[in-house]
C-alpha cells in the first residue's frame, strides 16, 4: 500500500501537499483525495451512518459510499464530498466526518454493539412511551446521532452560474463507447457535446491495462480526446456529470469548474447546464458489484476495479499484500495486474471450481471469503475452500469482483424501468426509455472493450441517421476481444453481518427481517431498511439486496422487481441549482422613473409585488414613520400632494370592437361611456368573484385606456389575452400593456388644479375637466394625458407623460407642491387616504369577494360578462360577509388588521366569527383609528356594536359598524 | 418540456404558462344557464392519455396555444394557435 | 404482536427471528361488507377507523401497486393545522388531535414530531393576512402566533433577514406544526387494520364498477369480481380515472408536485419553515436530509416526475431564504400526482350512486389530512352521515357556490 515507483497518470513532477484530519500529506497533481490517502498508507477514511463502523475507500468513482469528507473551512466548508471525486490541490484541507471525538476512536461506535436491537425499522416499534418523551428525549438523541457531515451555517458566497447549451448529440460518458461515438458523430459534422463526470476522459481505459491499436488504452483515449477537442463542432466537457434526463431532450448537467483549485478566482465554482440535445447516447459504463460476505465492510476491502484504477491511473498499490476475491475473470485480471506491478498477491480466491488460471500466486478455486478481521483496517480474511476447510490469509487489502451492473440510471429518469437480460444476469436500459436516446458500451451490457468501441459506432450511426446526417467512415480500432461472463450477484452466509448498503448499514440480516415482516415488495424493502437511500443512491447496494430478496421469496430477480432511479444521477449542490438568482437577485426589482429623485428625497421603500415604491418621505424632525405619514395625509387634505402611481397597470385598448370587448370584461356597461370620460369598473373571474378593479378612460372613438391594480396587472393582461384569443377572437380589438411606457403621477388635494394650471400649456377648469373626465394636455410642449380621477377623495388628477419625462416631471410637480405647502406622499399616506374614503385594494379584493360583498353591486349591469352567471349561485348571494367601516368606540382605540369580528357578548371562537378586519389606519383627518372590514350581513347592521378581536396580541376593540366611507361621504371634495 | 410556438419556434417550458383543459375555449353563451357554466368552469375530463390544453407563450409573444399532449409521457403531439383551434 | 422496547430486547437477544409479518397476504374473498379502493394513507386510515371505531371488519382494501406507494410515500411529511377557512379549519384541527395520539393508537411509532412550523411574511400586508389566519386558527382553539423579526433571528439564525430581496417582516408560528415519518403512517394504519381482520390486497387494480339501478354492487378487478354494497374510493391522484369507471365527472385535474431531499447533514434546521415570496418549504428529517418542496410543476400530469424549471426555482427560493444551503447537495427528487380540486380543498362525500362514496381532491395537503380523512370517511361509510368536522367537503359545493378557497385564487386546479 503505497505509491509505486512508476506508472499512472499523475504528474510526478507536480508535488502538492494537503491535510487530512489535521495531518499533512504529500500527493501529486492528478490524484484524488482517495488515491493520495491510499498512497500515504491511510486506509481509514470515514465512519458509517448508523453503526459508526470504521470505513475505507470502496470505489474509485462517484458511487463511493464510504469515504465522504468535509472539504474546506468557514463558508467554504463542503460536507459529504467523495474522496474519490475530489481532485487534490495544494493546500486542500479534508476532514473525516460523523465521528466523535476522532476517526480512530469514535464514541458513537457503541451503537455497533447494540446492533441486534437496532435492526431495520426498530424505531417504529418503540420510543412511544411516555408520549412526551418522543419530542423531548428520543428524537433529539436520534437527530444528533444521525446526519453525515456538517455545513458551516454561513452564507454560501461561492459563485454559481446557470447556462444553456444546444447540440445535435449529447454523448454521456467518455469511455471507449462514448469516445467512439463522439468521434464518429464529430467527423460527420454533428454538433456534439461529450460530457464526462471525471476530470480525466477515458473511463475504464484509464483504470485498465489494455491495448488499443497498439497503444496503451489510456493513451488512445487521450489522443482521441485531443482529436475531438480540435473539432470545432465538438465540445468536450470533463468534470461534468449529466444529472438528469427531462422532457423534450433537456438534460441537467453539473460542471465542477473550480472545485479542483484552492480559489475559484474569476471563474464560477460550478455551472449548472441545461443541455438541449436532439439526440443522446448514454455510454455511462457500469458499476462493479460487491459481494456480500460476513464483515465485508472493513477498511482495505474494495472493489477490484477500484484496485486496478488506483494501480494503473494513480500508480498506487491499494495494499502491500493484496488478496483478490472474485466470481469472474476480473479477479484473475486484477491479480495479474498487481503482480505485474510488483505488488504481492496473497491469494486469488475464485468461487468458480472449473478454472485454471495461469498466474504466479496462490489460487483457491471453488472457495469463498467467509469472514474478515481487523477493526480499523483489514488484517486477515477467512477462506472456506472447496473441500470445506477454512484458511486464514493475512492481508491488508481485499479486492472484490462480483461482476458488473450497467449504469442504467439516466435511462430510468423518465419513468421507464430497466429491463432484465438473462444472458448477462443484469438490468439494462429499456431502449424506449428516453425519447431520442441511444445506448452504448457497458451500459447496454457489452462489457468487452471491443464491443464497447463497436457499440459506440453503432449508436452514433443511429443518432446521425435520426439527425439526417450521413456517417463518415470510421475504422474500429484494433483491440483484443475478451469475453466476459457476468454471474449472478452473490451473498455468502455466515454468522456475522454481511453489508449490502455500506453507508446506511443495511445488511443481509435486515433484508431477511424485512422479508420476515412482509416488507417484500422492493419499495417496501427499500423504505423499511433504508437500503439505497444513501448518497450513492443504491449504486453499490440495490442489486445485492434484490438478489437476497429474490432468494428469500423464491422468485427471480426481475420478478422481485427493480427500483426507479430518480434525478439527480449524482448529488448536486443547491448553490449550483440556484445559480445567481439568490439574495438581492432572487427576483428582479421594478423601479419607478422617479426612483432616484425619491431616494434623494429620503424616501423609505416598500415592496409592491416586484415594484419598489416610496412608503413615506421623511422630513427633518420626523423620527417615526407615522409622523411622516400623518403630515403627508394632511398635506393632501389641505393643500396638494404628489404620488408616483406608475406601477398601476395601464393597458391601451383599441379597435372597432374595443367597447364590445370591455363590455364582456367588466361588470359595468362600458358602451355608455363617452369620449373624454372615465369610469370606475370591476372585473370578475369566470367563477363570479372579483378579480380586480380600476378605471376605464375613453380616449377616442375606438380607443380606451384601462388601469389595473399594481398587483393584478399581469393577471389582468393574461386574462384579456385569453378572452381575446380564446373566447372572442372574432372581435376586432387590440391591446398592449403600456405600464412602463407612461409615467403617471397623482396630483391630489384642494390646490391640485392651481398647481397644474401653473404647469400646463393650456389651463383647465371644472367645465373643461370635470370629475371623471380625461383628455390630452401639454406640458412645456410634451404631450401628456390628464385624468380627473381620485384615489384620495380629494379634488385630484393623474397626469401621465412618456416614461422618459417621468423623473423630470416628478421633480417639477414636487417642487411646485412644496411651494404650496404640499409635497410628495408615499404608499402609507395613500393607504390612509383611501381607507378614509372606503376605496378598495387587494386587502379587500382578496379573491373570495363578490361585487356585492364589496359594495359594488349596483355597478353590475344586466348583460353577459365574464363571471356574471356564476356570481348568482346561492352561496354567493346569501349570508355574505359585506364590506363595512369600523370605528373604535370603547377604551381600546386600536383596531388590528387581521382581527376577527364577533358580536359584543360572544366569545371569539370559530362558530361565532362574523368576519375580519381587512385594512386599518390611524386617520389624522378624523383623529382616530379606523378600519375597513367584512361583517356577516354588515350593510344591514349599520350602527351596531361589534368587537374586533386580535387573539395574537390580546387586543379586543369595541367598534361601531359604519359606512366604509368615513370622510366626505357626499363626495363634494372630489367634484369641487 | 419544449413547446413549439407557431410564432416563435421551439422554446423551453419555462417560457409558457399553463391554463388547463382546452374545453375552456368553449364558453357557453351568456344565457346558457348555471348548469352549463358550472360544467364549463369546474368539471374536467382529466384523462391520463392525450389531453387538449391551453398554454400561453407568456414570456414570449403572448399567444395562447392549443396543445395536445400526452399527460403520462409529456409527449407533445400538436401545437396550434388557440384562435385557430377554435375556428 | 405488541411493539415495545421490551419486545425489541427480547427479539434482539434471539436473533430477531420471532418478528411477525406486519400484515398478512390474505386470500381475496368474493364478497365484503365494504371495499376501499386505494391502499394509500387515506384508504388504509379509513380501514383502520372502520374496524376500530365502527367494528366493521369484513373489509377489503384494494391496492393496484404496493401499500402506501402513492402520495403517502412521496411527500414532504409536514403536519400542520393552520387553515383559516371554515370547512378546512375544523377538519385539520381534528386531524391534528388524531395525530397527537396516533403512535399510541396504532402501536406504531409514526415519529410525529411537533418541532414547530414557521411561515415567513415579507410585507406588512402579508403580516396582516397571516394575522387574520392566526386569529382564525386561535378561534378554532389551536394555537398560532405572529412573531417578529428578532424572534425569528433567535430561533432560526440561518434565515436571511437583512440582505434578502424581500426582507422578512415577521412570521406565523405554529408550535404544534411539524412532521411525521410518512411511510410509517401507511404501515401503522395497515398493520392495525390487518390485525383487526381487514384484508389488504396488493397488486389488485379496479377495472370497473358493477352498478344496478343506481346502487353499486361490486367492482371488477384484475383479480376478478368482488361484491360489496358499500364502496369507498380513496385514490387521490387517479380520482378522475377511477371515478370515470363509475360515471363520475369530477372537478379535479391531476398535477405533478415535486419534492426533494438532500444528503444527510448534522442537525441544522429544527422547524418546518416556509418562504413567503414564492412557494417553498423545508424541514430536516431525523436522518439528516433536508426535505423540501415548492409549487406544482403547473401542468396536468400522470407521470410521477417533474421538470427542471421547478427544480431550479425551488433551489433559488431555498438560497434566497437560507443562503448557507448552497453547500448541501440535492440527493433525490420525485414527483407525486395530486388530485387538484378547483378551490384547493378536498371532497369527502356520497356520490350520485348509492353505496359509492368518494374521498379525493386533496391537492397537495393530503398527508396531514390522512387521520381525519380516514376517520370522516369511515364515519360516512358506516353511518351514512357526514362527520361534523368534515361536513363541508361536498361534491356539489361549486354548484351551490360554497367554495373553500384558502388562496382566494378561484376556480383553478392549481391552488392549495
Amino acid at each position: 500500500m503505497s505509491r509505486l515507483p512508476t506508472g499512472g497518470q499523475v504528474d510526478r513532477a507536480a508535488q502538492v501537499s494537503f491535510k487530512f484530519d489535521g495531518k499533512t500529506y504529500a500527493a501529486y497533481s492528478g490524484d484524488t483525495v482517495a488515491s493520495a490517502l491510499l498512497a500515504n498508507d491511510v486506509r481509514l477514511m470515514g465512519r458509517s451512518f448508523k453503526y459508526h463502523r470504521p470505513r475505507g475507500v470502496f470505489t474509485a468513482g462517484s458511487e463511493e459510499p464510504n469515504a465522504l469528507l468535509e472539504i474546506g473551512r468557514g463558508a467554504a466548508q463542503l460536507p459529504n464530498t467523495r474522496a474519490t471525486m475530489q481532485e487534490i490541490y495544494n493546500g486542500l484541507e479534508a476532514r473525516s466526518q460523523n465521528r466523535w471525538p476522532n476517526l480512530n476512536f469514535d464514541m458513537m461506535s457503541f451503537t455497533d454493539f447494540l446492533a441486534p436491537f437496532l435492526s431495520a425499522g426498530f424505531y417504529y416499534k418503540t420510543f412511544m412511551w411516555p408520549r412526551k418523551f418522543w419530542l423531548k428525549i428520543y428524537e433529539p438523541v436520534i437527530r444528533r446521532a444521525a446526519g453525515l457531515g456538517r455545513i458551516s451555517g454561513k452564507a454560501d458566497t461561492a459563485k454559481y452560474d446557470k447556462a444553456w447549451l444546444h447540440c445535435d448529440l449529447l454523448v454521456i460518458g467518455s469511455g471507449p463507447a462514448g469516445l467512439m461515438a463522439a468521434l464518429s458523430a464529430g467527423k460527420a459534422g454533428a454538433k456534439v457535446v461529450l460530457a464526462e463526470e471525471d476530470f480525466l476522459a477515458g473511463g475504464r481505459l484509464n483504470g485498465e491495462n489494455l491495448t488499443i491499436s497498439g497503444q496503451r488504452g489510456a493513451d488512445w483515449a487521450a489522443e482521441t480526446v485531443k482529436k475531438l477537442r480540435a473539432m470545432e463542432n465538438v465540445i468536450v466537457m470533463t468534470r461534468t456529470a449529466i444529472t438528469g434526463a427531462y422532457d423534450g431532450g433537456t438534460y441537467g448537467a453539473l460542471q465542477r469548474v473550480s472545485d479542483h483549485v484552492a480559489q475559484a478566482g474569476a471563474a464560477p465554482q460550478q455551472i449548472f447546464w441545461r443541455i438541449v440535445a436532439k439526440q443522446a447516447i448514454l455510454a455511462a459504463g457500469a458499476h462493479e458489484r460487491p459481494i456480500a460476505f460476513p464483515n465485508n465492510d472493513r477498511p482495505g476491502i474494495m472493489l477490484a476495479s477500484a484496485v486496478r484504477t488506483y494501480l494503473h491511473r494513480f500508480g498506487v498499490a491499494a495494499g502491500a499484500r493484496v488478496t483478490v476475491f472474485s466470481n469472474n475473470d476480473e479477479g484473475i485480471q486484477t491479480a495479474r495486474d498487481l503482480l505485474a506491478a510488483g505488488v504481492e498477491v496473497a491469494a486469488l480466491i475464485d468461487t468458480r471450481k472449473d478454472i485454471t488460471p495461469e498466474i504466479d500466486c496462490p489460487v483457491l478455486t471453488g472457495s469463498k471469503v467467509i469472514g474478515t478481521k481487523g477493526y480499523l483496517g483489514l488484517k486477515s480474511v477467512s477462506v472456506q475452500r472447496q473441500d470445506g476447510s477454512v484458511t486464514q490469509i493475512s492481508t491488508d487489502c481485499l479486492a472484490v469482483a462480483g461482476g458488473w451492473n450497467p449504469s442504467v440510471h439516466l435511462s430510468s429518469h423518465m419513468g421507464r424501468k430497466p429491463v432484465w437480460r438473462d444472458d448477462i444476469l443484469a438490468f439494462v436500459p429499456d431502449k424506449n426509455a428516453v425519447p431520442n436516446m441511444h445506448y452504448a458500451g457497458a451500459t447496454t451490457g457489452e462489457f468487452s472493450t471491443r464491443a464497447a468501441l463497436n457499440s459506440g459506432l453503432e449508436a452514433a450511426r443511429a443518432a446521425l441517421l435520426a439527425l439526417g446526417l450521413s456517417s463518415k467512415r470510421v475504422t474500429l480500432p484494433k483491440v483484443e476481444e475478451a469475453a466476459f461472463d457476468n454471474l449472478a450477484p452473490m451473498q455468502i452466509e455466515g454468522k456475522s453481518r454481511a453489508w449490502l448498503d455500506f453507508q446506511n448499514d443495511v445488511t443481509v440480516k435486515d433484508i431477511k427481517l424485512a422479508h420476515r415482516e412482509n416488507f417484500r415488495s422492493v419499495e417496501h424493502m427499500k423504505r423499511y431498511t433504508t437500503l439505497g437511500m444513501a448518497t450513492d443512491q443504491g449504486k453499490t447496494s440495490n442489486m445485492g439486496a434484490l438478489a437476497v430478496m429474490a432468494e428469500l421469496t423464491g422468485q427471480s430477480i426481475p420478478e422481485t422487481g427493480t427500483t426507479m432511479f430518480r434525478p439527480p444521477f449524482s448529488p448536486v449542490q443547491m448553490g449550483a441549482l440556484a445559480g445567481r438568482n439568490t439574495g438581492k437577485h432572487f427576483l428582479p426589482e421594478r423601479r419607478l422613473t422617479s426612483d432616484k429623485f425619491s431616494r434623494e428625497m429620503g424616501a423609505d421603500w416598500m415592496e409592491a409585488g416586484l415594484w419598489l415604491r416610496p412608503g413615506w418621505f421623511k422630513r427633518e424632525g420626523e423620527t417615526r414613520w407615522r409622523q411622516s405619514c400623518d403630515r403627508e395625509v394632511r398635506m393632501v387634505r389641505n393643500a396638494v400632494g404628489i404620488c408616483d402611481v406608475t406601477s398601476l397597470g395601464k393597458i391601451d385598448v383599441q379597435g372597432p370592437d374595443a367597447v364590445a370587448f370591455l363590455n364582456l370584461l367588466y361588470v359595468n356597461k362600458m358602451s355608455t361611456l363617452k369620449i373624454g370620460k372615465v369610469r370606475y369598473g370591476a372585473m370578475l373571474r369566470e367563477d363570479g368573484l372579483v378579480m380586480d378593479d380600476g378605471t376605464v378612460a375613453r380616449l377616442g372613438e375606438t380607443h380606451y385606456l384601462i388601469t389595473t391594480t399594481t398587483g393584478a396587472a399581469g393577471q389582468v393582461m393574461a386574462h384579456m389575452e385569453f378572452c381575446s384569443q380564446c373566447l372572442w377572437s372574432e372581435l376586432d380589438v387590440h391591446f398592449v400593456s403600456v405600464t412602463e411606457q407612461w409615467a403617471q403621477f397623482a396630483v391630489a388635494g384642494p390646490k391640485s388644479r392651481e398647481l397644474l394650471n401653473g404647469l400646463l400649456d393650456t389651463p383647465i377648469d371644472n367645465d373643461v375637466m370635470p370629475y371623471m373626465s380625461c383628455g390630452d394636455a401639454g406640458l412645456g410642449g410634451v404631450a401628456a394625458r390628464l385624468f380627473r380621477i381620485s384615489f384620495s377623495g380629494e379634488h385630484a388628477y393623474e397626469i401621465a407623460v412618456p416614461a422618459g419625462y417621468g423623473a423630470a416631471l416628478m421633480a417639477v410637480l414636487v417642487k411646485a407642491a412644496e411651494a404650496m405647502d404640499g409635497g410628495a406622499y408615499g404608499l402609507e399616506a395613500l393607504s390612509v387616504l383611501r381607507i378614509e374614503k372606503g376605496f378598495l385594494t387587494h386587502a379587500e379584493i382578496d379573491g373570495r369577494m363578490t361585487a356585492d360583498d364589496l359594495g359594488l353591486g349596483r355597478m353590475v349591469a344586466a348583460k353577459d360578462c365574464i363571471g356574471r352567471e356564476m356570481s348568482e349561485r346561492v352561496g354567493l348571494v346569501q349570508e355574505r360577509q359585506q364590506l363595512v367601516g369600523l370605528k373604535p368606540i370603547g377604551t381600546v382605540k386600536q383596531i388590528v388588521q387581521g382581527a376577527v369580528m364577533v358580536d359584543v357578548g360572544a366569545a371569539p371562537v370559530a362558530d361565532n366569527l362574523l368576519g375580519h378586519v381587512s385594512s386599518t389606519c390611524f386617520s389624522p383627518t378624523l383623529e382616530h383609528c379606523l378600519a375597513l372590514g367584512f361583517v356577516k350581513n354588515g350593510r344591514a347592521r349599520m350602527g351596531d356594536q361589534v368587537r374586533a378581536v386580535d387573539l395574537t396580541q390580546g387586543i379586543d376593540t369595541l367598534c361601531e359598524i359604519t359606512s366604509p366611507v368615513f370622510f366626505d361621504p357626499d363626495g363634494g371634495r372630489l367634484r369641487g | 418540456m419544449r413547446i413549439s410556438c407557431p410564432h416563435c419556434g421551439e422554446r423551453d417550458l419555462r417560457e409558457y404558462t399553463y391554463l388547463g383543459s382546452a374545453k375552456l375555449l368553449d364558453r357557453p353563451d351568456g344565457d346558457a344557464g348555471a348548469e352549463a357554466f358550472y360544467d364549463y368552469v369546474y368539471i374536467r375530463e382529466n384523462p391520463s392519455g392525450e389531453n387538449a390544453e391551453l398554454w400561453q407563450h407568456s414570456s414570449g409573444c403572448s399567444a395562447w396555444l392549443h396543445v395536445v399532449r400526452n399527460v403520462s409521457t409529456h409527449e407533445i403531439l400538436s401545437v396550434k394557435l388557440a384562435s385557430e383551434a377554435k375556428a | 404482536m405488541f411493539y415495545s422496547a421490551f419486545e425489541i430486547l427480547k427479539q434482539g437477544l434471539t436473533g430477531n427471528k420471532g418478528w411477525k409479518p406486519v400484515w398478512r397476504n390474505p386470500e381475496l374473498k368474493t364478497e365484503y361488507d365494504v371495499i376501499i379502493i386505494g391502499g394509500g394513507g387515506h384508504g388504509l386510515a379509513t380501514a383502520h377507523y372502520l374496524a376500530k371505531t365502527y367494528g366493521i371488519t369484513n373489509v377489503a382494501v384494494l391496492e393496484r401497486g404496493y401499500l402506501g406507494g402513492g402520495n403517502i410515500g412521496r411527500n414532504t411529511t409536514i403536519v400542520r393545522c393552520d387553515y383559516g377557512q371554515p370547512g378546512n379549519s375544523e377538519f385539520y384541527s381534528h386531524s391534528m388531535k388524531l395525530w397527537e395520539g396516533l403512535s399510541q393508537d396504532l402501536n406504531y411509532n409514526v415519529m410525529h414530531s411537533q418541532r414547530g412550523m414557521l411561515q415567513l411574511c415579507h410585507s406588512d400586508e402579508q403580516v396582516g393576512s397571516y394575522r387574520k389566519r392566526a386569529n382564525m386558527i386561535n378561534a378554532r382553539g389551536d394555537e398560532a402566533q405572529i412573531i417578529d423579526r428578532e424572534t425569528i433571528r433567535k430561533r432560526a439564525p440561518y434565515i436571511d433577514l437583512d440582505n434578502a430581496r424581500f426582507p422578512v417582516r415577521g412570521g406565523l408560528w405554529q408550535k404544534r406544526g411539524g412532521t411525521a415519518r410518512h411511510d410509517a403512517v401507511a404501515w401503522g394504519y395497515a398493520r392495525s387494520a390487518d390485525s383487526r381482520g381487514v384484508d389488504l390486497i396488493q397488486n389488485c387494480a379496479v377495472t370497473g364498477f358493477d352498478i344496478v339501478n343506481g346502487q353499486v354492487t361490486g367492482v371488477q378487478t384484475t383479480r376478478g369480481a368482488i361484491k360489496a354494497k358499500k364502496i369507498g374510493m380513496a385514490v387521490a391522484g387517479r380520482s378522475s380515472e377511477v371515478g370515470a369507471m363509475a360515471g363520475l365527472r369530477l372537478p379535479i385535474e391531476s398535477h405533478v408536485l415535486q419534492a426533494f431531499v438532500t444528503e444527510g447533514i448534522k442537525p441544522f434546521i429544527d422547524y418546518t419553515i416556509s418562504f413567503g415570496m414564492g412557494h417553498f418549504y423545508i424541514n430536516q428529517s431525523d436522518k439528516g436530509g433536508l426535505v423540501f418542496g415548492g409549487d406544482l410543476d403547473m401542468y396536468n400530469s400522470y407521470a410521477q416526475r417533474g421538470n427542471l424549471p421547478r427544480v431550479e426555482q425551488v433551489a433559488e427560493a431555498s438560497m434566497a431564504m437560507i443562503p448557507a444551503i448552497g453547500k448541501v447537495r440535492q440527493l433525490r427528487s420525485w414527483g407525486g400526482i395530486m388530485d387538484m380540486s378547483m378551490d384547493g380543498s378536498p371532497f369527502i362525500d356520497k356520490t350520485h350512486i348509492d353505496g359509492l362514496f368518494f374521498n379525493g381532491g386533496w391537492c397537495y395537503g393530503g398527508f396531514k389530512a390522512a387521520p381525519a380523512s380516514g376517520a370522516a370517511f369511515a364515519h360516512l361509510i358506516a353511518t351514512g352521515q357526514h362527520a361534523e368536522y368534515a361536513s363541508k367537503f361536498r361534491l356539489d359545493r361549486y354548484k351551490t357556490g360554497h367554495m373553500i378557497d384558502e388562496a382566494g385564487t378561484g376556480a383553478s386546479p392549481k391552488l392549495h
